[in-house]
Protein backbone atom coordinates (compact mmCIF):
# COMPACT_ATOMS: atom_id res chain seq x y z
CA UNK A 1 0.00 0.00 0.00
CA UNK A 2 1.55 3.86 -0.69
CA UNK A 3 0.92 6.05 1.38
CA UNK A 4 -0.99 8.47 -1.53
CA UNK A 5 -3.59 5.84 -1.60
CA UNK A 6 -3.99 6.31 2.14
CA UNK A 7 -4.01 9.76 2.07
CA UNK A 8 -6.97 9.68 -0.63
CA UNK A 9 -9.46 7.21 1.36
CA UNK A 10 -9.13 9.04 4.76
CA UNK A 11 -9.59 11.98 2.79
CA UNK A 12 -12.34 10.71 1.34
CA UNK A 13 -13.96 9.46 4.65
CA UNK A 14 -12.93 12.57 6.69
CA UNK A 15 -14.55 15.29 3.98
CA UNK A 16 -17.32 12.87 3.79
CA UNK A 17 -18.08 13.44 7.53
CA UNK A 18 -17.66 16.58 7.84
CA UNK A 19 -19.76 17.63 5.38
CA UNK A 20 -22.63 15.48 6.72
CA UNK A 21 -22.23 16.48 10.43
CA UNK A 22 -21.02 20.12 9.83
CA UNK A 23 -21.09 21.93 6.72
CA UNK A 24 -24.33 20.00 6.16
CA UNK A 25 -26.07 21.89 9.30
CA UNK A 26 -24.82 25.33 8.15
CA UNK A 27 -27.87 26.66 6.44
CA UNK A 28 -26.66 30.55 6.62
CA UNK A 29 -29.90 32.69 5.50
CA UNK A 30 -32.11 29.84 4.87
CA UNK A 31 -30.68 28.40 1.98
CA UNK A 32 -26.53 28.78 1.37
CA UNK A 33 -24.77 25.23 2.22
CA UNK A 34 -20.78 25.55 1.85
CA UNK A 35 -19.77 22.24 0.23
CA UNK A 36 -16.11 21.73 0.90
CA UNK A 37 -16.05 18.23 0.34
CA UNK A 38 -15.34 18.53 -3.25
CA UNK A 39 -11.87 18.91 -1.77
CA UNK A 40 -11.45 15.38 -2.63
CA UNK A 41 -11.28 16.24 -6.20
CA UNK A 42 -9.39 19.06 -6.41
CA UNK A 43 -6.80 17.73 -3.92
CA UNK A 44 -6.31 14.78 -5.95
CA UNK A 45 -2.69 14.08 -6.81
CA UNK A 46 -2.16 15.90 -10.50
CA UNK A 47 -0.34 12.80 -11.75
CA UNK A 48 -2.63 10.14 -10.26
CA UNK A 49 -4.90 7.53 -11.92
CA UNK A 50 -7.84 9.37 -13.70
CA UNK A 51 -9.99 6.51 -13.70
CA UNK A 52 -9.36 5.71 -10.17
CA UNK A 53 -10.80 9.69 -9.43
CA UNK A 54 -13.56 9.53 -11.80
CA UNK A 55 -14.99 6.37 -10.34
CA UNK A 56 -14.15 7.82 -6.74
CA UNK A 57 -15.80 11.31 -7.33
CA UNK A 58 -19.05 9.25 -8.61
CA UNK A 59 -18.93 7.37 -5.44
CA UNK A 60 -18.53 10.75 -3.45
CA UNK A 61 -21.31 12.65 -5.06
CA UNK A 62 -23.85 9.05 -4.90
CA UNK A 63 -23.32 9.17 -1.13
CA UNK A 64 -23.86 12.45 -0.82
CA UNK A 65 -27.28 12.26 -2.56
CA UNK A 66 -28.27 9.31 -0.23
CA UNK A 67 -28.12 11.61 2.36
CA UNK A 68 -29.95 14.35 0.61
CA UNK A 69 -32.18 12.62 -1.10
CA UNK A 70 -31.25 13.99 -4.29
CA UNK A 71 -31.21 11.32 -6.91
CA UNK A 72 -27.96 11.63 -8.84
CA UNK A 73 -27.36 15.43 -8.64
CA UNK A 74 -24.38 15.70 -6.54
CA UNK A 75 -22.86 12.56 -8.56
CA UNK A 76 -23.18 14.41 -11.86
CA UNK A 77 -21.94 18.06 -10.55
CA UNK A 78 -18.84 15.56 -9.22
CA UNK A 79 -18.31 13.44 -12.42
CA UNK A 80 -18.30 16.83 -14.27
CA UNK A 81 -15.35 18.20 -11.98
CA UNK A 82 -13.72 15.28 -12.26
CA UNK A 83 -13.43 15.08 -16.10
CA UNK A 84 -12.61 18.58 -16.68
CA UNK A 85 -10.27 19.21 -13.95
CA UNK A 86 -7.11 18.53 -16.40
CA UNK A 87 -8.55 21.51 -18.48
CA UNK A 88 -8.80 23.33 -15.53
CA UNK A 89 -5.18 22.88 -14.51
CA UNK A 90 -4.41 23.39 -18.53
CA UNK A 91 -6.04 26.88 -18.02
CA UNK A 92 -4.85 27.75 -14.50
CA UNK A 93 -0.99 26.84 -14.05
CA UNK A 94 -0.30 26.28 -17.96
CA UNK A 95 0.49 23.80 -20.60
CA UNK A 96 3.36 22.12 -18.91
CA UNK A 97 1.79 21.59 -15.65
CA UNK A 98 2.40 18.22 -16.21
CA UNK A 99 6.02 18.40 -15.11
CA UNK A 100 6.44 20.88 -13.05
CA UNK A 101 5.06 19.87 -9.41
CA UNK A 102 1.93 21.26 -8.92
CA UNK A 103 0.76 21.34 -5.20
CA UNK A 104 -2.65 22.81 -4.53
CA UNK A 105 -2.08 22.71 -0.61
CA UNK A 106 0.89 25.54 -0.61
CA UNK A 107 0.85 29.54 -0.82
CA UNK A 108 -1.83 30.52 -2.10
CA UNK A 109 -1.05 32.04 -5.58
CA UNK A 110 -2.96 33.51 -8.29
CA UNK A 111 -2.85 30.42 -10.13
CA UNK A 112 -3.94 28.00 -7.32
CA UNK A 113 -7.13 30.34 -6.47
CA UNK A 114 -8.36 30.40 -10.24
CA UNK A 115 -7.66 26.88 -9.87
CA UNK A 116 -9.87 26.49 -7.13
CA UNK A 117 -12.30 29.26 -8.07
CA UNK A 118 -13.02 27.50 -12.22
CA UNK A 119 -13.78 24.20 -10.02
CA UNK A 120 -15.74 25.30 -7.92
CA UNK A 121 -18.00 27.34 -10.07
CA UNK A 122 -18.56 24.64 -12.59
CA UNK A 123 -19.46 22.15 -9.35
CA UNK A 124 -21.66 24.28 -8.08
CA UNK A 125 -23.13 25.57 -11.61
CA UNK A 126 -24.11 21.68 -12.39
CA UNK A 127 -25.31 21.44 -8.98
CA UNK A 128 -27.93 23.87 -8.96
CA UNK A 129 -28.74 22.96 -12.58
CA UNK A 130 -29.50 19.99 -12.26
CA UNK A 131 -31.09 20.45 -8.51
CA UNK A 132 -33.85 22.74 -9.80
CA UNK A 133 -34.27 21.76 -13.38
CA UNK A 134 -36.46 24.53 -14.59
CA UNK A 135 -36.13 27.62 -15.86
CA UNK A 136 -38.38 29.61 -13.96
CA UNK A 137 -35.62 29.27 -11.10
CA UNK A 138 -32.86 30.88 -13.20
CA UNK A 139 -32.54 33.96 -11.34
CA UNK A 140 -32.78 31.66 -8.23
CA UNK A 141 -29.93 29.25 -9.53
CA UNK A 142 -27.59 32.06 -10.59
CA UNK A 143 -28.23 33.58 -6.94
CA UNK A 144 -27.29 30.50 -5.07
CA UNK A 145 -24.30 29.32 -7.08
CA UNK A 146 -22.30 32.50 -6.49
CA UNK A 147 -23.85 32.85 -3.04
CA UNK A 148 -22.75 28.83 -2.46
CA UNK A 149 -19.72 29.16 -4.71
CA UNK A 150 -18.49 32.72 -2.37
CA UNK A 151 -18.68 30.42 0.64
CA UNK A 152 -17.44 26.86 -0.38
CA UNK A 153 -14.32 29.15 -1.50
CA UNK A 154 -13.71 30.55 1.72
CA UNK A 155 -14.66 26.96 3.41
CA UNK A 156 -11.84 25.28 1.19
CA UNK A 157 -9.17 27.96 1.59
CA UNK A 158 -9.84 27.57 5.71
CA UNK A 159 -9.60 23.78 5.60
CA UNK A 160 -6.40 24.24 3.20
CA UNK A 161 -4.40 26.14 5.83
CA UNK A 162 -5.58 23.97 8.43
CA UNK A 163 -4.64 20.89 7.24
CA UNK A 164 -1.33 21.71 6.09
CA UNK A 165 0.35 24.35 7.42
CA UNK A 166 3.12 26.50 5.60
CA UNK A 167 6.19 24.96 6.36
CA UNK A 168 9.46 27.33 6.62
CA UNK B 1 -13.85 -5.54 -34.74
CA UNK B 2 -10.37 -4.92 -34.22
CA UNK B 3 -11.12 -1.29 -35.33
CA UNK B 4 -13.84 -1.58 -32.28
CA UNK B 5 -11.64 -2.81 -29.86
CA UNK B 6 -9.20 -0.22 -30.17
CA UNK B 7 -12.07 2.49 -30.28
CA UNK B 8 -12.97 1.31 -27.26
CA UNK B 9 -9.78 1.09 -25.32
CA UNK B 10 -8.29 4.40 -26.75
CA UNK B 11 -11.16 6.18 -25.21
CA UNK B 12 -11.99 4.43 -22.51
CA UNK B 13 -11.67 7.12 -19.71
CA UNK B 14 -13.95 9.12 -21.77
CA UNK B 15 -16.55 6.70 -22.17
CA UNK B 16 -16.32 5.53 -18.65
CA UNK B 17 -17.42 9.68 -18.07
CA UNK B 18 -20.50 9.25 -20.30
CA UNK B 19 -21.53 6.20 -18.71
CA UNK B 20 -21.08 7.03 -15.27
CA UNK B 21 -22.72 10.71 -16.44
CA UNK B 22 -25.81 9.06 -17.83
CA UNK B 23 -26.47 6.89 -14.79
CA UNK B 24 -26.50 9.63 -12.65
CA UNK B 25 -28.68 12.06 -14.74
CA UNK B 26 -30.97 8.89 -14.78
CA UNK B 27 -31.24 8.91 -11.09
CA UNK B 28 -31.37 12.39 -11.12
CA UNK B 29 -34.44 12.71 -13.69
CA UNK B 30 -36.02 9.65 -11.50
CA UNK B 31 -36.22 11.37 -8.79
CA UNK B 32 -37.36 14.30 -10.39
CA UNK B 33 -41.05 12.17 -11.02
CA UNK B 34 -42.76 12.63 -8.17
CA UNK B 35 -43.17 9.85 -6.45
CA UNK B 36 -41.37 7.07 -7.45
CA UNK B 37 -39.61 4.69 -5.20
CA UNK B 38 -35.85 5.80 -5.36
CA UNK B 39 -32.65 3.69 -5.19
CA UNK B 40 -30.98 6.14 -3.67
CA UNK B 41 -32.73 7.35 -0.39
CA UNK B 42 -31.70 8.56 2.84
CA UNK B 43 -34.36 5.52 4.38
CA UNK B 44 -31.55 3.18 4.28
CA UNK B 45 -29.09 1.41 6.97
CA UNK B 46 -26.14 3.14 6.60
CA UNK B 47 -27.69 7.33 6.03
CA UNK B 48 -30.36 6.57 8.34
CA UNK B 49 -28.19 5.00 11.25
CA UNK B 50 -25.82 8.05 10.56
CA UNK B 51 -28.68 10.44 11.20
CA UNK B 52 -30.14 8.75 13.99
CA UNK B 53 -26.62 8.94 15.39
CA UNK B 54 -26.47 12.72 14.99
CA UNK B 55 -29.94 13.14 16.18
CA UNK B 56 -28.72 11.50 19.34
CA UNK B 57 -26.91 14.14 20.42
CA UNK B 58 -28.82 16.73 18.88
CA UNK B 59 -31.77 16.07 20.38
CA UNK B 60 -30.58 17.56 24.40
CA UNK B 61 -30.51 20.71 22.29
CA UNK B 62 -34.23 21.44 21.67
CA UNK B 63 -35.75 19.25 24.90
CA UNK B 64 -37.46 22.43 26.50
CA UNK B 65 -39.14 23.21 23.46
CA UNK B 66 -40.12 19.80 22.52
CA UNK B 67 -41.28 19.58 26.34
CA UNK B 68 -43.24 22.62 25.92
CA UNK B 69 -44.97 21.67 22.86
CA UNK B 70 -46.04 17.82 23.78
CA UNK B 71 -47.34 19.51 27.61
CA UNK B 72 -49.40 21.89 25.37
CA UNK B 73 -51.16 18.98 23.41
CA UNK B 74 -51.84 17.27 26.51
CA UNK B 75 -53.36 20.36 27.89
CA UNK B 76 -55.51 20.52 24.62
CA UNK B 77 -56.14 16.46 24.87
CA UNK B 78 -57.47 16.71 28.26
CA UNK B 79 -59.79 19.83 28.04
CA UNK B 80 -61.38 17.95 24.98
CA UNK B 81 -61.52 15.09 27.68
CA UNK B 82 -63.14 17.13 30.02
CA UNK B 83 -65.38 18.40 27.83
CA UNK B 84 -67.12 15.91 26.02
CA UNK B 85 -70.72 15.52 27.26
CA UNK B 86 -69.96 11.93 29.07
CA UNK B 87 -66.64 11.06 29.88
CA UNK B 88 -67.22 7.29 31.16
CA UNK B 89 -68.73 6.88 27.19
CA UNK B 90 -65.26 6.55 25.38
CA UNK B 91 -66.03 4.90 21.68
CA UNK B 92 -65.80 1.45 21.91
CA UNK B 93 -63.00 -0.69 20.79
CA UNK B 94 -63.35 -3.67 18.66
CA UNK B 95 -60.05 -5.97 19.25
CA UNK B 96 -60.68 -7.84 16.36
CA UNK B 97 -62.41 -5.07 13.88
CA UNK B 98 -61.36 -1.87 15.26
CA UNK B 99 -63.96 1.06 14.91
CA UNK B 100 -61.64 3.96 14.30
CA UNK B 101 -60.90 4.74 10.71
CA UNK B 102 -57.77 6.41 11.48
CA UNK B 103 -54.48 4.94 13.25
CA UNK B 104 -51.92 6.68 14.66
CA UNK B 105 -48.05 5.79 14.76
CA UNK B 106 -45.71 8.05 16.92
CA UNK B 107 -41.99 8.11 15.31
CA UNK B 108 -39.14 11.24 15.40
CA UNK B 109 -37.23 13.10 13.17
CA UNK B 110 -33.94 12.37 12.87
CA UNK B 111 -32.93 14.45 9.51
CA UNK B 112 -34.44 17.51 8.37
CA UNK B 113 -33.92 19.92 5.36
CA UNK B 114 -35.45 22.84 4.91
CA UNK B 115 -32.44 24.68 2.35
CA UNK B 116 -33.43 23.97 -0.91
CA UNK B 117 -36.34 23.38 -3.54
CA UNK B 118 -37.21 19.53 -2.81
CA UNK B 119 -36.87 18.78 0.81
CA UNK B 120 -37.11 16.16 2.55
CA UNK B 121 -37.28 14.62 5.91
CA UNK B 122 -35.96 11.12 7.68
CA UNK B 123 -38.06 9.54 10.32
CA UNK B 124 -36.85 6.67 12.64
CA UNK B 125 -39.83 4.19 12.31
CA UNK B 126 -40.77 1.80 8.31
CA UNK B 127 -42.15 -1.04 7.32
CA UNK B 128 -41.65 -2.86 10.44
CA UNK B 129 -44.00 -0.43 12.26
CA UNK B 130 -46.23 -0.82 9.39
CA UNK B 131 -45.32 2.39 7.60
CA UNK B 132 -46.28 2.38 3.69
CA UNK B 133 -45.92 4.84 0.91
CA UNK B 134 -48.44 7.82 0.95
CA UNK B 135 -49.17 7.88 4.23
CA UNK B 136 -49.83 11.62 6.12
CA UNK B 137 -47.35 13.05 8.91
CA UNK B 138 -48.35 15.34 11.26
CA UNK B 139 -47.32 16.94 14.50
CA UNK B 140 -49.30 18.72 17.29
CA UNK B 141 -49.30 22.11 15.32
CA UNK B 142 -50.56 20.70 11.77
CA UNK B 143 -48.93 19.01 8.87
CA UNK B 144 -45.65 18.12 8.23
CA UNK B 145 -45.51 16.17 4.87
CA UNK B 146 -46.29 12.30 3.37
CA UNK B 147 -44.13 9.55 3.26
CA UNK B 148 -42.34 9.16 0.45
CA UNK B 149 -39.63 5.76 0.71
CA UNK B 150 -39.29 3.17 3.71
CA UNK B 151 -36.89 0.83 4.43
CA UNK B 152 -37.40 -1.65 7.73
CA UNK B 153 -36.41 1.18 10.35
CA UNK B 154 -36.35 4.52 8.63
CA UNK B 155 -38.54 6.73 6.26
CA UNK B 156 -38.35 9.13 3.99
CA UNK B 157 -41.04 12.06 4.12
CA UNK B 158 -41.68 14.63 1.15
CA UNK B 159 -41.88 17.47 2.83
CA UNK B 160 -44.77 20.38 2.56
CA UNK B 161 -41.88 22.36 1.97
CA UNK B 162 -40.97 20.32 -1.73
CA UNK B 163 -41.88 22.38 -5.09
CA UNK B 164 -43.17 18.85 -6.03
CA UNK B 165 -45.89 18.25 -2.99
CA UNK B 166 -49.39 18.96 -3.60
CA UNK B 167 -51.78 18.44 -0.96
CA UNK B 168 -55.99 19.14 -0.97
CA UNK B 169 -56.80 21.96 1.39
CA UNK B 170 -59.37 23.79 2.03
CA UNK B 171 -60.75 26.89 4.20
CA UNK B 172 -62.18 25.88 7.30
CA UNK B 173 -64.73 28.88 7.24
CA UNK B 174 -66.24 28.48 4.08
CA UNK B 175 -65.34 24.35 2.86
CA UNK B 176 -63.96 25.89 -0.77
CA UNK B 177 -60.96 23.67 -1.72
CA UNK B 178 -57.77 24.06 -3.01
CA UNK B 179 -53.98 22.78 -3.70
CA UNK B 180 -51.53 23.31 -1.61
CA UNK B 181 -48.01 23.93 -3.06
CA UNK B 182 -44.59 25.79 -2.27
CA UNK B 183 -42.76 28.15 -4.44
CA UNK B 184 -39.62 27.42 -2.90
CA UNK B 185 -39.48 30.98 -1.46
CA UNK B 186 -40.02 30.99 2.49
CA UNK B 187 -39.83 27.98 5.27
CA UNK B 188 -43.18 30.08 7.06
CA UNK B 189 -45.26 30.11 4.20
CA UNK B 190 -47.09 27.73 1.65
CA UNK B 191 -48.86 28.70 -1.56
CA UNK B 192 -52.74 27.76 -1.52
CA UNK B 193 -53.93 28.15 -5.37
CA UNK B 194 -57.17 27.11 -7.36
CA UNK B 195 -59.37 28.43 -5.18
CA UNK B 196 -62.46 29.82 -6.45
CA UNK B 197 -63.04 33.52 -6.87
CA UNK B 198 -66.61 33.05 -5.13
CA UNK B 199 -64.70 31.86 -1.80
CA UNK B 200 -64.77 34.66 0.49
CA UNK B 201 -61.39 34.85 1.72
CA UNK B 202 -59.77 37.24 4.50
CA UNK B 203 -56.13 38.07 5.87
CA UNK B 204 -56.51 35.34 9.65
CA UNK B 205 -58.35 32.92 7.91
CA UNK B 206 -57.69 29.28 9.04
CA UNK B 207 -56.70 26.73 6.14
CA UNK B 208 -56.90 23.26 7.03
CA UNK B 209 -56.58 19.87 5.00
CA UNK B 210 -59.88 18.92 2.64
CA UNK B 211 -61.67 15.56 2.76
CA UNK B 212 -60.87 14.64 -0.62
CA UNK B 213 -57.60 12.91 0.24
CA UNK B 214 -57.48 9.72 1.77
CA UNK B 215 -53.95 10.45 2.81
CA UNK B 216 -55.08 12.78 5.37
CA UNK B 217 -58.00 13.17 7.79
CA UNK B 218 -60.46 16.29 7.21
CA UNK B 219 -59.91 19.21 9.25
CA UNK B 220 -56.38 18.85 9.93
CA UNK B 221 -54.67 22.47 11.30
CA UNK B 222 -52.13 23.84 8.43
CA UNK B 223 -52.05 27.80 9.19
CA UNK B 224 -53.67 31.05 8.15
CA UNK B 225 -53.79 33.33 5.24
CA UNK B 226 -50.97 35.77 4.92
CA UNK B 227 -51.92 37.24 1.81
CA UNK B 228 -53.90 37.40 -1.12
CA UNK B 229 -53.31 37.38 -4.85
CA UNK B 230 -55.34 36.88 -7.97
CA UNK B 231 -53.33 34.64 -10.59
CA UNK B 232 -53.90 36.38 -13.81
CA UNK B 233 -53.69 33.74 -16.35
CA UNK B 234 -56.22 31.22 -14.06
CA UNK B 235 -58.44 33.77 -12.63
CA UNK B 236 -58.40 31.90 -9.56
CA UNK B 237 -57.33 33.08 -6.13
CA UNK B 238 -53.55 31.75 -4.40
CA UNK B 239 -53.51 32.42 -0.58
CA UNK B 240 -49.85 33.01 0.51
CA UNK B 241 -50.64 31.11 3.91
CA UNK B 242 -48.34 31.44 7.14
CA UNK B 243 -47.91 27.92 8.37
CA UNK B 244 -48.90 26.74 11.80
CA UNK B 245 -45.70 24.80 12.37
CA UNK B 246 -41.81 25.95 12.28
CA UNK B 247 -40.16 23.71 9.61
CA UNK B 248 -37.00 24.37 10.38
CA UNK B 249 -37.64 22.80 14.24
CA UNK B 250 -39.60 19.20 14.33
CA UNK B 251 -39.41 16.72 16.69
CA UNK B 252 -41.87 14.07 17.45
CA UNK B 253 -44.22 13.41 14.70
CA UNK B 254 -47.26 10.71 13.81
CA UNK B 255 -48.02 9.05 10.70
CA UNK B 256 -51.65 8.89 10.18
CA UNK B 257 -52.21 4.98 9.26
CA UNK B 258 -55.91 5.60 6.71
CA UNK B 259 -57.52 1.91 7.59
CA UNK B 260 -59.98 2.47 4.56
CA UNK B 261 -57.13 3.98 2.54
CA UNK B 262 -57.05 0.17 0.14
CA UNK B 263 -60.28 -0.37 0.51
CA UNK B 264 -61.16 3.26 -1.10
CA UNK B 265 -58.10 2.96 -3.83
CA UNK B 266 -59.61 -0.62 -4.76
CA UNK B 267 -62.93 0.83 -5.73
CA UNK B 268 -61.69 4.04 -7.46
CA UNK B 269 -59.18 1.50 -9.74
CA UNK B 270 -62.15 -0.77 -10.47
CA UNK B 271 -64.57 2.16 -11.40
CA UNK B 272 -61.58 3.44 -13.63
CA UNK B 273 -61.15 0.34 -15.33
CA UNK B 274 -65.07 -0.09 -16.04
CA UNK B 275 -65.04 3.03 -17.76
Amino acid sequence: MNSALLTNIARFILLLLAQVLIFNRIDLFGFINPFPYILFIILYPVNGNKTGLLVASFFLGLIMDMFWNYGGVHAASCLVLAYFRPSIFKFSFGLSYEYQTVKLNDVLTPERFSFILIAVVIHHFTLFVLEVFKISFLWDIFLRTLLSTLFTIITCIIIIYIIKPNKR
Amino acid sequence: MQQIFSFLIKNSYRLLFLLLLVLSLSLTIQSHSYHKSKVISSANFLTGGVYQKINNVNEYFNLKSQNDELANENARLKALLFNKKDTTKLPELDSIKGVKKNDVIISKVIHNSYSVLENYLTINTGSKAGLKQDMGVINSAGIIGIIDNTSPNYSTVISILNVQSKINAKIKKSNHFGSLIWNGKSTGFVQLIDVPRLAGVRKGDTIVTGGQSHIFPENIGIGTIDKVYIDDETNYYTLDIKLFNDMTNLGYVYIIKNKDREEIIQLEDKTKKNE
